[in-house]
């Protein structure tokens, strides 16, 4: 019996591989899949499946994942990913995700961010729920074989450690408050921490960083927190920020600030080649660097085709206009950077297995493939694949019982935290860790954390796990990927390591690891 | 503006249920998301109204409720189109209360494992259209609240099956149509009044009209009067 912990992209997937394998699995998650984060993922996944003819091979899209993430990434496990990717994204339409397809019935791919070739698949701009749909039916068979136990208002309490092995969950009903503890190693797929940063990200409330506090407390090592992705293009709404999908400017969008009264197209006229399209990273800093000078970014969706805007951006447009009563057709909206992803998390190897025997991590709360920058539509594939190989791995030690034992429903550790407390650690975050940063500035932000008063366990292991990110930010005295410091703006060779982040005795320690050489093809 | 919000509360199912009421300064964009947040952070730390939501966005259905008579997704609704100031927020009515505004919707999912919500063999992708309206489905259960023929524990599923089971019926390969064909009449067709009450309520603005006839085309009446040796739906 295995526990799963989450059921976005991952938990699904690796619920579906285990099943697969006939082996059993209980799939635990705060809300049911209809409500997890990758529901929202818009733009799509990648896949080298070279269908529009382009000469696209899994190679480059190694080489550019390995280019986006600034080489900060496993070159075996990226390779695996990239590998795979064309099958899994045939698996997803066997499935029945409904694809956009070319006439001849390929599969249609669109240009995103870091890529020279277009390589991710779509299903209009709703691709998360699409794929998230196929794979929630697909483990709805499982259930009815009773491979699969559905827990969908459980939370994670804490995981159970005897002699250094995980060998189970504790999880709280949500509804009953009853607790139980669950025998079996864990699969950890609970996403990104989002609620790090209260109504700052595009994620969901329900990612609230509570899961990963919690592990961090329990000695679990925690790699690059500080590779924080903000994306190029959001806008505020209430209580969050939402998305205007990568696939905008795939899909020909352009951004421009006003300078002397003209419209500057300043990606295109600094990077010729890639231009609007550039990583993220890139993009949002230039953003930034611009707006401080000439003010608010546009983006120009004008040109856009009537075709396209039909039949690939549908449920943009519509969410546009939905927001802002703007019509992106013939509007420009004005748009900025906001925290979109995590690339740091959990610290896995290439099968994903974590530095505690019986845990393995996968999905957006893992730290693994997007090194310090993510390319769009590399995440839903290192979701779904993470998921497949964290199984894969689970599978060969899969645990001796499949005990489940009621216990004393007063364990403090586990429960969310006030609001008031979980903004104020997200203000000194975000004061710290912002798109450009400094180390006075990220100190600053750590002796203020420092100070914070915290009452009870989920408080504490909130600020630990936020001292963490700050203190990895504050150890990588260099400039990458989504890091960027003005105080050291260069990259450099020796901080070509991982960050890792480990709770011991109660401080934070923070060392740097060797990444691991790429093995012989 | 001020605006009044009358909350039902209760602990616990077995509680009964009274109103709370509060008043919040805001302004007229807010969603009713946001009102609840706020009067919990900044009215009631310590006594929360209880609540479900993730996405904030209308794309995950977990904050469904009943407002001002109408079941809505909280972070959809926003303050300016209730002009007379006073909102009330109720739970879900067909579903149990957990608390407050809290209610277990996992009959929902009962009924789509009951009626065999997946697909056997490999997807046939003939209809992509189709599949992906039908893909968009909550979950949240507005449907299931306006319609006159849906009660919980009866043997009629409500729209909340119909559109997953839409794309199934598109997509699956003939043996298993025959299946769901079979369970689609026993849970939905039969029971469907066609009153259509479900039409306008979808917050994913799902064209349910549609996807039901299609659906019932394929599942009914292609099937009785054999006209077309295709039996997959059609446009
Ligand atoms: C708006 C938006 C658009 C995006 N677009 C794209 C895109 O186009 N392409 C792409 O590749 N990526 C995209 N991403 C990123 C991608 O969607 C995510 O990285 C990926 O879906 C994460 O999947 P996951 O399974 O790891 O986590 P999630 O989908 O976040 O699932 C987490 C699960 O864990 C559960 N959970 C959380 N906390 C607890 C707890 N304490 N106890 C128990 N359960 C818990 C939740 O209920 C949920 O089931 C986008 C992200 C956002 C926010
Ligand atoms: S048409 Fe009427 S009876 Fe049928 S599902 Fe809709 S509301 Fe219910
Ligand atoms: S059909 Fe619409 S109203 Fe009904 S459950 Fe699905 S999303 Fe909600
Ligand atoms: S919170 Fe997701 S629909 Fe309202």
């Amino acid at each position: 019996m295995i526990n799963i912990i989450g059921a976005g992209l991952a938990g699904l997937s690796a619920a579906m591989t285990l099943a697969e394998k006939g082996m059993n699995c209980r799939l635990i998650s705060a809300q049911p899949s209809e409500r997890a984060q990758s529901v929202l993922a818009e733009g799509g996944i990648n896949a080298a499946l070279d269908t529009m003819g382009e000469g696209d091979d899994i190679n480059l899209h190694f080489e550019e994942t390995m280019k986006g993430g600034v080489m900060l990434a496993d070159p075996n496990a990226v390779a695996a990913l990239t590998g795979n990717a064309p099958a899994v994204v045939e698996k997803l339409c066997r499935l029945g995700v409904p694809f956009n397809r070319n006439a001849d019935g390929s599969l249609m791919l669109r240009s995103f961010g870091g890529q020279k070739k277009k390589r991710t698949a779509f299903a209009k701009s709703s691709t998360g729920k699409m794929i998230m749909t196929a794979l929630t039916d697909e483990v709805r068979k499982y259930e009815n074989t009773g491979l699969v136990e559905r827990f969908p208002h459980h939370t994670l309490v804490r995981l159970l450690i005897i002699d250094g092995s995980v060998s189970g969950v504790r999880i709280r009903d949500s509804y009953t408050g009853k607790m139980y503890d669950l025998a079996g190693p864990v699969i950890a797929a609970f996403g990104g921490p989002a609620g790090l940063f209260p109504s700052m990200t595009t994620g969901t409330v329900t990612n609230s960083g509570t899961a990963a506090s919690v592990l961090f407390g329990q000695g679990v090592r925690f790699a690059n927190l500080e590779m924080i992705q903000y994306h190029p293009t959001t806008m505020e709404i209430p209580g969050k920020r939402c998305l205007v999908s990568e696939a905008a400017r795939g899909e020909g969008g352009r951004l421009f600030v006003r300078k002397d009264g003209f419209p500057w197209y300043f990606m295109e006229e600094k990077y010729p080649e890639l231009g609007n399209l550039m990583p993220r990273d890139v993009v949002s800093r230039e953003m930034y660097y611009v707006k401080s000078e000439y003010g608010d970014v546009f983006l120009d969706m004008t040109g856009i085709s009537d075709d396209v805007w039909k039949n690939k951006l549908s449920d943009l447009r519509d969410e546009i206009m939905h927001y802002f009563s703007l019509d992106p057709k013939t509007d420009p909206i004005p748009v900025e950077p906001g925290i979109h992803y995590f690339m740091g998390g959990i610290y896995t190897d290439e099968h994903h297995r974590t530095n505690i025997p019986g845990l393995y991590a996968a999905g957006e709360c893992a730290c693994q493939y997007h090194g310090a920058n993510r390319l769009g539509g590399n995440s839903m594939l290192g979701a779904v694949f993470g998921g497949m190989t964290a199984a894969e791995s689970a599978s060969r030690l899969p645990g001796l019982t499949d005990e489940i034992m009621e216990t004393d429903p007063d364990d403090p550790v586990g429960g969310e935290v006030p609001a008031e407390f979980a903004k104020q650690v997200g203000k000194i975050l975000s004061d710290g860790l912002g798109i450009v940063r400094s180390g006075d500035g990220i100190k600053k932000a750590a002796d203020r954390l420092r100070v914070l008063k915290c009452s009870d366990a989920p408080e504490k292991l909130r600020k630990e796990f936020a001292h963490a990110m700050l203190l990895s930010a504050l150890g990588r005295m260099e400039s990458r990927g989504a890091h960027f410091r003005e105080d050291c703006p260069d990259t450099t060779e020796i901080f070509s390591k991982t960050t890792v982040a480990e709770y011991i005795e109660g401080t934070v320690r923070i060392t740097f690891e060797d990444i691991p050489e790429r093995r012989n093809k | 503006m001020i605006i009044k919000l009358d909350i039902q509360r209760q602990r616990s199912s077995s509680e009964k249920p009274h109103i709370q009421s509060f008043s919040v300064d805001t302004d007229a964009l807010a969603s009713v998301a946001e009102l609840l947040e706020r009067i919990n952070s900044e009215q009631i730390p310590d006594d929360p109204i209880q609540w479900e939501r993730s996405c904030k966005q209308k794309k995950c259905g977990a904050c469904a409720m009943v407002i001002n008579g109408r079941p809505r997704l909280a972070c959809d609704a926003r303050v300016n189109e209730y002009p007379k100031g006073v909102i009330k927020l109720e739970p879900l009515k067909k579903f149990p209360v957990v608390c407050d505004l809290i209610v277990d919707r996992s009959i929902m999912f009962g009924h789509l494992k009951k009626l065999g919500a997946w697909l056997e063999g490999e997807a046939e992708t003939r209809d992509n259209d189709i599949s992906y309206e039908a893909s968009r489905c909550l979950q949240c259960g507005c449907c299931l609240e306006v319609c006159p023929n849906f009660y919980p524990g009866g043997e009629f599923f409500g729209t909340a099956v119909l559109v997953p089971a839409s794309r199934l019926i598109a997509q699956s390969p003939e043996e298993q149509k025959k299946r769901l064909y079979g369970e689609y009449g026993e849970h939905f067709y039969r029971g469907c009044g066609k009153s259509l009450s479900c039409k306008d309520i979808c917050p994913a603005g799902i064209d349910t009209e549609r996807l039901l006839v299609n659906s019932n085309a394929a599942a009914v009446w292609k099937r009785k009067y054999r006209k077309s040796k295709d039996s997959g739906p059609s446009e």
